[in-house]
């Protein structure tokens, strides 16, 4: 395995909407072997409080400019602090950890973000986006609660030359509603792969209609976590087949069936 | 495997713990670091002093359901529900790895009851690599009302010697510190025949979320970690050292060199980084390096002239 403990330096900060955060770093290490799905453990603050690290998943890497990004939404007062993170600070970021998406055909791909779950999928697309023959891109749908929040991240998708179908809480964008609708609205053949992330209410949802309709499906699921590589064991996710997995080192991607969605 | 010898430069880290020869102090702390190879990306492992691996049951065990760790200041609480492959798998999935990495391997053992104990020592003897047993004494006794055998003196010593009886290697018992007074369990622990005892594991604690006035853990109540609970550790650590003639392993937030050479003073032998090693995995290899600095800054002829050094009155 290649994984790294690194002081990294922040190079880039934007607000993309409120609370939403894109943070830039040069990471060469680590953005030349992450793959979409994978997470990145970021110190926040060097003292003893907050103690722990927070987990993100990679948005995007530059592997050429050694760049990586994460997106994330001011939740609590690790999200606050590394917000105000500046330009020109070293941080230490653990990564690449945990197994990401299994990469399947880009013309039988569905990628499906809610919310900051938005956030690995744009890694997704750009991979899937390199490997597909000329024309053959996936499919993608993404929601928010409204048109602030989810207009900005759409570009970056539409820059890969990929066709965004949007869903907003608000109905200031898209369809006025689900993710979910707009994924069922589409009919995806039974060869298709849906590939998501993003609350959990809306994987179950995602999970339920794709068993439904006899279509694979992996998630990206969220859990709280002490070390992200597999020895605390704190982060752990309730199977179908009954006992544990963990979402750092087994995940944080599933195949949408060895979960338990009924808690 | 070669022991690592040491180098005209450097400094004299060795420490023993009785019949265990160590070659600096510093060991990591059961359950936070794994079976070891999940650091092996990021920490030289032939550098520490011992691994000590996540506790081992005798059957499986699956674990609490989440959420299972919640952070809180300068601190974590976690109720993993002793999670473990149980003995079997570990002996024959882990142990390989870990007796070829070249430092001594401290198997962690917990159970439900003394008979439990017995048997996981007796599957452990003459296995290869296995350096010492710690025996996690913090464990409810199923047969006796779900009472911790780590907060009756009684049942301590009894699990001490039942371990003991079935071993040759040295018995490092893990004392609680919810007691109200560590120095009898200790002491019943060492007429019990243990070769060393480690304190402190967790103090038991809880976290409220006031706006879904919901525990914070799925397990209501959780083991505090971290370095909020260094002050609390170090103090038991001196009591304990007061009373016991075996050598003492410190553990408590441990997360610098300065943090373990404290414990070292107050009369240990040795230490463990814990959850430490959750925010710098590499936080074990840096207290070695820290010590190693100091002793050498310091002139001392060893790092032992720290044990017990601490000038009172």
């Amino acid at each position: 395995m290649s994984q790294f403990q690194k002081k990294v330096e922040l190079v880039r900060s934007e607000v993309i909407a409120r609370d939403v955060v894109r943070l830039t770093f040069n990471a060469p290490e680590i953005a030349t072997v992450a793959l979409p799905g994978q997470f990145v453990m970021i110190q926040i603050g060097s003292g003893q409080d907050p103690l722990l690290r927070r987990p993100f998943s990679i948005h995007q890497t530059a592997s050429s400019e050694g760049t990586l990004q994460i997106l994330f939404k001011v939740v609590g007062r690790g999200t606050e602090l590394l917000a105000h993170a500046k330009v020109g600070e070293q941080l230490s970021l653990l990564g690449p950890l945990g197994k990401g998406f299994v990469l399947g055909e880009p013309g039988k791909a569905c990628l499906v973000g809610g919310g900051m779950g938005i956030a690995p999928m744009l890694f997704l697309a750009s991979r899937f986006q390199q490997q597909s023959k000329k024309g053959v891109v996936p499919k993608v749908i993404l929601g928010a609660r409204n048109s602030e929040e989810l207009l900005p991240l759409i570009g970056d998708f539409e820059a890969l030359g990929l066709e965004v179908l949007a869903a907003t809480d608000d109905g200031s964008l898209g369809h006025h509603g689900l993710v979910t609708d707009v994924l069922k609205s589409i009919n995806l053949g039974p060869d298709f792969t849906v590939y998501s992330c993003g609350p959990r209410p809306m994987l179950a949802a995602i999970h339920h209609l794709c068993l439904k309709e006899n279509i694979r499906c992996q998630v990206s699921v969220e859990s709280l976590m002490a070390c992200g590589m597999g020895a605390c064991l704190g982060c752990a996710v309730p199977l179908k087949a009954g006992g544990y997995a963990h979402a750092c080192s087994d995940g944080p991607v599933f195949e949408a069936g060895e979960l338990l969605w009924s808690l | 495997m070669e022991p690592v010898k040491m180098k005209k430069d450097e400094v004299d880290l060795r420490v023993t713990i009785g019949s265990l020869e160590l070659q600096n102090p510093v060991m990591t702390a059961s359950g936070t670091f794994g079976y070891a190879r999940e650091f092996e990306d990021f920490v030289d492992l032939r550098r520490l002093g011992a691994v000590v691996v996540k506790g081992i049951s005798l059957a499986p065990r699956a674990g609490n359901p989440p959420p299972r760790i919640v952070e809180t200041a300068c601190g974590m609480l976690n109720a993993i529900g002793l999670e473990n492959v149980g003995v079997d798998r570990f002996i024959s999935d882990k142990m390989p790895y870990l007796s070829a990495l070249g430092v001594p391997v401290i198997v962690n053992i917990l159970g439900d009851s003394v008979d439990e104990y017995q048997q996981i020592a007796e599957r452990l003897a003459g296995v290869q690599g296995v350096a010492a047993i710690e025996v996690n004494i913090s464990c409810p006794n199923v047969k006796m009302g779900g009472v911790a055998f780590g907060t009756d003196p009684k049942m301590a010593a009894a699990v001490t010697t039942a371990v003991k009886q079935n071993c040759q290697v040295p018995v490092i018992v893990k004392l609680s510190p919810n007691v109200t007074d560590v120095t009898v369990v200790a002491k019943a622990v060492q007429e019990a025949g243990a070769d060393a005892v480690s304190l402190i594991n967790t103090l038991i604690g809880m976290a409220i979320n006031l706006g879904s006035r919901r525990p914070r853990l799925a397990n209501i109540i959780g083991g505090l970690s971290g370095p909020a609970i260094k002050p609390v550790a170090l103090r038991m650590v001196y009591q304990v050292a007061q009373v016991v003639t075996i050598p003492i392993v410190g553990i408590g937030g441990i997360t610098t060199a300065e943090d373990a050479m404290e414990f070292m003073l107050a009369g240990a032998s040795a230490v463990q980084v814990g959850t430490a090693n959750f925010v710098n995995p590499k936080a074990s290899e840096d207290v070695v390096d820290g010590i190693a600095a100091y002793v050498r800054e310091q002139q001392l002829d060893s790092v032992r002239d720290l044990i017990g050094a601490l000038r009172v009155g």
